[in-house]
């Protein structure tokens, strides 16, 4: 079932087309993955469909409404969230308390409540407690929930991003590079948690520059280069594409190969 | 936080109720209530500034609010005082959340300074208003009337001793609001956004909502720490909404450590000692008080708390 359909999505920052008429779609249960060298435009991508840039042009549906151009903060609600390619974590606070920030939605009451400490509010906090505390396990980080997130190892940190995204119990979920700067078991362990992720029901849209994560987990592979869609298709067919092979390595290589 | 909730409002009941055992003579009492107002104060500047990150420099208008409540809605409302404490919570509320909307949207100094304009513009009004006001001279204040209930039911208590208590008790609650806040979703999202305002929203938080309410919040403490201190001196001039106010309870937050309840209060109990203690060298208070937040920031830049808890940590 295809959850998030984009259609001929685009921007200009100051005359250049970064992102330039880009559709795709993303199934539930599926890894979705966006490929494409430095500057192709995956990230400009990634901000408009998660409601950070407005688009220029074209169109995001979730489950068949019209999201396009509405705040991040709406499309959480509506089951959408992300991590990032450059860290967002909330650096002075707790591992726990990133954590728990995921469930914002589902905790959150009156503010007189939380004022007054009211039984309602505690019951909230409990259950959102109970459920960072098992998130937090799933990225293997629950025995640094009292940490300040700000000493964790970078690899650390993005399990943690992943983490707080999962709090607000997303139906969509878009990573950006989660495997960036993660040694070779980091890199591994995301893998699965990806797979286990998609597996579970998520519709995951993936960002990665790491060739054999991608080819390994995707079921299906878009690939951009300088802001346009050159590719569509499942790993096996994307790879093989020479337009794919050009944009990566250079005409001149594809004419030696060939030659 | 540094320790859990109750141990922080349990040590802060210890000391408010065992520091009088240590008083010389009666006029201490009237400085721990003046600690304990600013203390208040600054507890409101904690959430605001500390947890939020938006920077207020005029926030003493708010006080300047609660004050003339006090002053202003018993003589023409005919308003019981504790009335006209609620009443000026409400106007304080009210405005802060007109006035937060659009400058809310401001960042760092840019924030500061429509705040500053914000301050500066409650005092102008009520320097002007003479009518109303009695302008630069100030105006009196209606007695609470609480100690002469006291009085009837047998408890004969000094003005002094009265507002210590008062004073004591308003802030032990104030406090124990706001370390309730801290832990909630509400308190929570405030220091996110604080983090990254981006993927704060990411997750959920409406983030301009949640600005707006941590400024509504700060205003209220501000304008019942101005009630409190228009009602305890019984008299009030413009000054308690000026600038200089603004400014030094922003730098008791800072001087103490903005991100913690306890860290604030210790930076008003601190800055409001001070001059008490400098009385001595008269003419080099404002020097020495000067020297005081240079050293504090060059040194301890995360404030007096943060940066002594962390030095503890790190020798266990």
């Amino acid at each position: 079932m295809t959850l998030l359909h984009i259609e001929g999505l685009g921007i200009n920052f100051g005359g250049l087309k970064a992102v330039d008429n880009v559709s795709f779609a993303a199934a539930a249960g599926q890894v979705t993955s966006v490929i494409g060298p430095n500057g192709a435009g995956k990230t400009t991508l990634f901000n408009m469909i998660s409601g950070v840039y407005t688009p220029g042009s074209g169109r995001v549906a979730l489950d068949g409404d019209n999201v396009t151009g509405i705040h991040p903060s709406q499309l959480a609600r509506r089951g959408l969230s992300r991590t990032f390619q450059n860290l967002q974590i909330f650096q002075d606070m707790s591992v726990l308390d990133n954590a728990l920030a995921g469930f914002h939605l589902s905790e959150r009451g009156s503010v007189w409540g939380d004022m007054l400490s009211l039984p309602a509010a505690r019951r909230r906090a409990r259950d959102a407690r109970d459920g960072a505390m098992k998130l937090l396990k799933r990225v293997r980080l629950d025995d640094l929930a009292s940490e300040v997130a700000g000493n964790l190892s970078y690899g650390q940190l993005k399990r943690l991003e992943i983490a707080r995204a999962l709090g607000v119990g997303p139906r969509v979920l878009l990573l950006d590079e989660p495997a960036a700067g993660c040694n070779a078991v980091e890199t591994e362990e995301i893998d699965t948690l990806i797979a286990e992720l998609a597996a579970s029901g998520i519709a995951v849209l993936l960002v990665e520059h790491d060739m054999k994560l991608v080819m390994r987990i995707s079921h299906h592979v878009v690939v951009l280069d300088h802001g346009q869609m050159i590719a569509e298709g499942d790993p096996e067919s994307v790879s093989q594409n020479p337009e794919v092979i050009k944009a990566y390595l250079g005409t001149e290589a594809v004419d030696n190969v060939a030659g | 936080m540094l320790t859990s909730k109750w141990v922080q409002l349990a040590v802060l009941a210890v000391l408010i109720a065992a520091l009088p055992l240590l008083f010389p003579s009666g006029y201490y009492y009237r400085i721990g209530a003046l600690i304990f107002v600013n203390a208040l104060a600054v507890t409101g500047l904690v959430i605001l500034v500390g947890w939020a990150g938006q920077i207020s420099l005029g926030h003493a208008g708010f006080a300047g609010i609660g004050a003339y409540a006090c002053a202003l809605a018993p003589e023409h409302l005919g308003l019981h005082p504790v009335v006209a404490i609620v009443l000026g919570m409400v106007i304080s509320a009210g405005l802060a959340a007109l006035i937060g909307k659009p400058i809310l949207r401001l960042k760092g100094y840019y924030l500061g300074v429509a705040t500053l304009g914000f301050g500066i513009l409650v005092t102008m009004v009520l320097t002007n208003e003479r009518i109303w006001t009695g302008g630069p001279d100030g105006m009196s204040v209606a007695k609470l009337g609480l100690r002469e209930l006291l009085r009837d039911m047998g408890v004969r208590v000094s003005g002094g001793v009265f507002w210590y208590w008062a004073c004591g008790i308003v802030l032990l609650i104030g406090a124990w609001l706001a370390l309730n806040l801290y832990n909630s979703a509400t308190g929570r999202a405030l220091r996110a956004l604080h983090g990254s305002e981006v993927a704060a929203s990411t997750i959920g938080i409406d983030v301009p909502r949640l600005k707006l309410q941590a400024f509504v919040i700060s205003a209220v403490y501000a304008s019942v720490a101005g009630s409190l201190l228009a009602l305890q001196n019984g008299f009030i001039t413009p000054d308690v909404a000026g600038f200089m106010h603004s400014i030094e309870i922003v730098t008791m937050a800072v001087l103490g450590g903005v991100g913690s309840v306890v860290g604030a209060i210790l930076g008003a109990v601190i800055l409001t000692l001070l001059p008490q203690v400098l009385t001595v060298f008269a003419e080099y208070e404002q020097l020495v008080l000067g020297a005081v937040m240079i050293l504090v920031m060059i040194f301890l830049p995360r404030g007096l708390l943060p940066s002594i808890a962390a030095r503890l940590k790190r020798k266990p």
